[in-house]
């Protein structure tokens, strides 16, 4: 009997962009695969080739095909998918808020009573709706699932782990269902919800559904399947038996390839510095990546990496430090303690930021180059100013800001027609060395930078972090980077901190393993624990 | 825009030129050219039009000035320009009531009306501050707000000038008052130039030279730099270390205070006060003359300006008289509302398309 679901030779490319590549394998009814990869490795690409999602298509299709019980599948949008019996529940629910449990588990697959007068009239979808045979349906659903759902309460008003299940539900509902992909379903889920999840997976596995399950907790991969597929930058890297396996060769091979030798003896250089940045307990309120409890020193003439999975609050360090997120706690510089909140003092004192979000604090989208890179100097360090009647008026001086742009321009290599084209005509990376040479144009003591390649081509990323290690060596620029790439973090950094829920989980020299810092990212430590105990 | 490069062809040239310029500007351009090519067929003499023209120009241009500031700093279109009116009015007949005559009332006039206007505009300023998004909804209703206010209170204010109260009850300010033995004609009249039909207020001219000049020259300090970056992207000048409110609060004072000048400037030229429901129907004219002058919701310079009052006065001025002596019906009022609230309509619909 052919499998449920063959994928063969699957690549996918966005405009010259390699993002997936010789894709490969089977799943058999009633299994579970696993799969896992840090973000950007291609998994939900990958899901969306098979859920025949629009954008795809409008992105150029894909290469390779993929079989459905043997049969070739062709899918022109999730409608057909779903007629084939795929089901998927994305990580962000798609339910109607204000709908009961049962109006959302049926939508638009509801039960009819006979025609009305008005369904005479204008057709089937004025027919009456069968409350009680939708009901049947929706209970049917829930009772596969094997949870207890209340089919008549409001989805506004259920815990989360509820709308989790209403969503499996309503895949269930479906007739024919074959395949069932979850992506991260257990990421909104408690513990003991996520326990009750993984149960029901395995039962409708026995009962003949085959399961694509997307997690980054790989305790629960352990726990719940019989394949495990890993993938990282677009390529499986391991096919692996669940039984045969363990939680620190998947995170190996999660994370990737050790560091290269030649870069190693740089790596280890010696930093006695005093230290130029102490922060004690900073809470930063940044929706989505909030700080919670963050203390760190930073030496200088260092470069400090921070690193973490999306949403752990990474990102809001940086940005509660320079002002632009309300923060707490006690933050020193150079010996003054820095007045949080207040981004102008931090300018002025030397610190510098490289937003992660460039087109909506990085840049002036609608000025000019030579704006986008003097603006902030100019305005707090009064540079690129002349003085008119003894210093009463700042007068912008045209000449000094034009040489600097096209200094920085030459530097960097920022391919634009001129120091006057607008910053929003520029490609990613060029947009992204104009928000590097703003930063460098205040001549920081000190330069936090976010995501600095998130989002660039190959080529400019790697002229991206060599302006940065530029500006570490040679002008002794203190450097804190945060990414989710620990590969970039590891090729260029002194030191890596991990964080995890809002706090630090661990501090590694950028020399250590890559199993290390697996394990500290997805705070799988515990589980490694656990194996050993056994 | 596109700067014309040689070697592309005359069509593509043509094709950059209407994009940079627009399609409204190049109709209301042609249009009042042949305004100005029928005129004679009517018996209409074209000196005594580019006069009224000019004359216009002069009394107008400060108030669409005023909208510089706060499409400058993000605040939108000022809408609320009847409030800069009002301080303006209260310069004009304190002045008066203080028992100034000639140009000395004329500036006079216009220190009070920086008084008000600042205090005004800090008021509006914080206000806007509050509504950020919604700031040329919140602006029109602080227009009408502060206009029915005033109908109240030029009624109360304890004025006693006779050329301004009512004369039959001795209290209460009239709705309209004449400027003359006042400030009447102080610029209109300074170094006039009359060649036969042809009148020049150069006056008023070089008044508004002057602050399209001051205004040019404060776009160009650091302030004013950090007034354009905050309209810009509030966020990237915040996280350059800009107090964003402070500038936006400045850019409605700025807006206010040119607003309170520019109606004095219209006062003198015109020879009378409105009060009341007057500055009610100032901002409008404004507002799409700027706009036709090709500037959008976020962006406008002093060319704007210029071109911008030239081609909405030269309309309203010259439509009533060709049209009536043409085909002896006043068509003025109805072209003049449909080309102003059309050009405010399309700016609108352009903002969303940047977006």
């Amino acid at each position: 009997m052919a499998p449920v679901l063959e994928v063969r030779n699957i690549s996918k490319d966005f405009f010259g962009n390699q993002v997936l590549k010789d894709i490969n394998f089977t799943l058999e009814k009633g299994e579970i695969l696993g799969l896992v990869g840090e973000n950007g490795a291609g998994k939900s690409t990958l899901m969306k080739i098979l859920f025949g999602m629009n954008e795809i298509a409008e992105t150029g299709g894909y290469g390779g095909s993929f079989f459905l019980d043997g049969v070739e599948a062709h899918f022109a949008s999730p409608f057909d998918a779903l007629d084939a019996g795929i089901g998927m529940v994305h990580q962000e629910f798609s339910l109607l808020p204000d709908f009961t449990t049962t109006e959302n588990v049926v939508l638009n697959r509801e039960a009819r009573k006979k025609t009305n007068v008005f369904s005479l009239i204008f057709g089937e979808r004025l027919e009456t709706l069968d409350r009680k045979e939708m009901q049947k349906t929706a209970l049917e659903a829930i009772n596969r699932l094997g949870v207890s759902l209340d089919e008549n309460m409001l989805v506004s008003q259920m815990p989360v782990g509820h709308k989790q299940f209403t969503e499996i539900s309503r895949e269930l509902s479906r007739k024919g269902m074959k395949l069932l992909i979850l992506d991260e379903p257990t990421a909104v889920l408690t513990e003991s919800e996520a326990e009750t999840l993984l149960k029901t997976l395995r039962k409708l596995a026995d009962n003949g559904i085959a399961i694509i399950f997307i997690t980054h907790r790989l305790h629960e991969i352990m726990e719940v399947s019989d394949k495990v597929l890993v993938m990282r930058d677009g390529l499986i890297i391991s096919n692996l038996d669940k039984n045969k396996t363990s939680i620190s060769e998947i995170t190996k091979a999660m994370v990737g390839r050790e560091v290269k030798e030649e870069k190693r003896e740089e790596r280890d250089r010696k930093l006695d510095g005093e230290d130029v940045m102490t922060v004690e307990h900073l809470w930063v309120n940044m929706p989505g990546e909030t700080v919670k409890d963050f203390s760190i020193t930073v030496k200088k003439g260092e470069i400090l990496g921070i690193g973490g999975l999306a949403g752990q609050g990474k990102l809001g360090i940086p940005n509660g430090i320079m002002g632009l997120y309300g923060a707490g706690g006690k933050v020193t510089f150079c010996g003054k303690e820095v007045k949080l909140n207040d981004p102008d003092w931090c300018i002025r004192n030397g610190l510098a930021f490289v937003s992660e979000d460039r087109r909506g604090v990085g840049l002036l989208l609608d000025e000019s180059l030579e704006w986008n890179i003097t603006f902030t100097a100019m305005q707090a360090q009064n540079k690129y100013l002349k003085p008119l009647l003894g210093g009463a008026i700042k007068w912008r001086d045209q000449k000094t800001i034009e040489d600097v742009t096209n200094k920085y321009i030459k530097e960097l290599q920022i391919k634009c027609t001129s120091s006057k084209q607008k910053a929003k005509a520029l490609s990613g990376g060029n947009q992204q060395k104009i928000c590097l040479a703003k930063a460098f144009a205040l001549e920081p003591k000190l330069l936090f930078v976010s995501e600095p390649t998130r989002g660039i081509d190959v080529g400019a990323k790697a002229l991206v972090l060599e302006a940065l290690k530029k500006a570490n060596r040679e002008n002794g620029t203190t450097i804190v980077m945060v990414s989710s790439e620990l590969e970039e973090l590891r090729s260029i950094a002194d030191r890596i901190a991990i964080i995890t829920d809002g706090r630090v989980e661990g501090i590694l020299p950028a020399s250590a393993s890559s199993t290390e810092f697996g394990a500290l990212m997805i705070n799988a430590k515990k589980a490694l624990d656990k194996e050993a105990e056994k | 825009m596109k700067i014309a490069l040689s070697g592309i062809s005359l069509k593509e040239r043509v094709k950059n030129f209407i994009d940079s310029f627009g399609w409204p500007r190049l109709i209301i351009a042609g249009f009042l050219l042949l305004l100005f090519l029928v005129a004679p067929l009517g018996g209409i003499s074209i000196l005594t039009s580019i006069s009224d023209v000019l004359m216009r120009f002069g009394m107008n241009s400060i108030m669409v000035l005023a909208m510089v500031p706060m499409i400058h700093s993000g605040c939108g279109l000022n809408f609320g320009l009847p409030l800069g009116i009002i301080a303006g009015l209260l310069g004009g007949t304190l002045s008066m009531q203080f028992g100034f005559t000639g140009a000395l009332s004329f500036f006079v006039a216009i220190i009070i009306t920086i008084f008000f206007g600042t205090i005004f505009g800090w008021a509006y300023g914080t206000l806007l501050n509050k509504v950020k998004g919604g700031e040329m909804m919140i602006a029109t209703y602080v227009g009408y707000a502060a206009v029915s206010f005033m109908c109240i209170m030029w009624l109360l204010l304890p004025y006693t000038n006779p050329q301004m109260v009512w004369g039959y009850k001795g209290t209460g300010l009239r709705t309209t008052i004449s400027t003359e033995g006042h400030y009447l004609h102080v610029l209109s009249d300074f170094l006039k130039i009359k060649v036969g039909n042809l009148e020049i207020p150069t006056g008023s001219l070089i008044f508004f030279a002057l602050f399209a000049f001051l205004m040019w020259a404060f776009l160009h300090t650091k302030t004013g730099t950090a007034m354009t970056a905050v309209g810009s992207n509030p966020t990237f000048a915040r996280a350059s270390g800009i107090n964003v409110d402070r500038t936006r609060t400045l850019s409605v004072i700025m807006s206010t205070v040119l607003g309170g000048i520019g109606i004095l400037t219209y006062q003198q030229a015109f020879g009378f006060i409105q009060l009341y429901m007057g500055p009610f129907y100032m901002a409008l004219p404004a507002v799409s003359a700027i706009l036709i002058g090709g500037a959008s919701v976020n962006k406008a310079s002093i060319p704007n300006v210029i071109i911008g009052t030239l081609l909405f006065q030269g309309i309203v001025t010259m439509t009533p008289s060709v049209m009536n002596s043409l085909i002896h019906t006043d068509m003025s009022e109805v072209i003049r509302i449909i080309a102003s609230n059309g050009m405010i309509l399309y700016a609108l619909t352009r903002k969303s398309e940047v977006k």
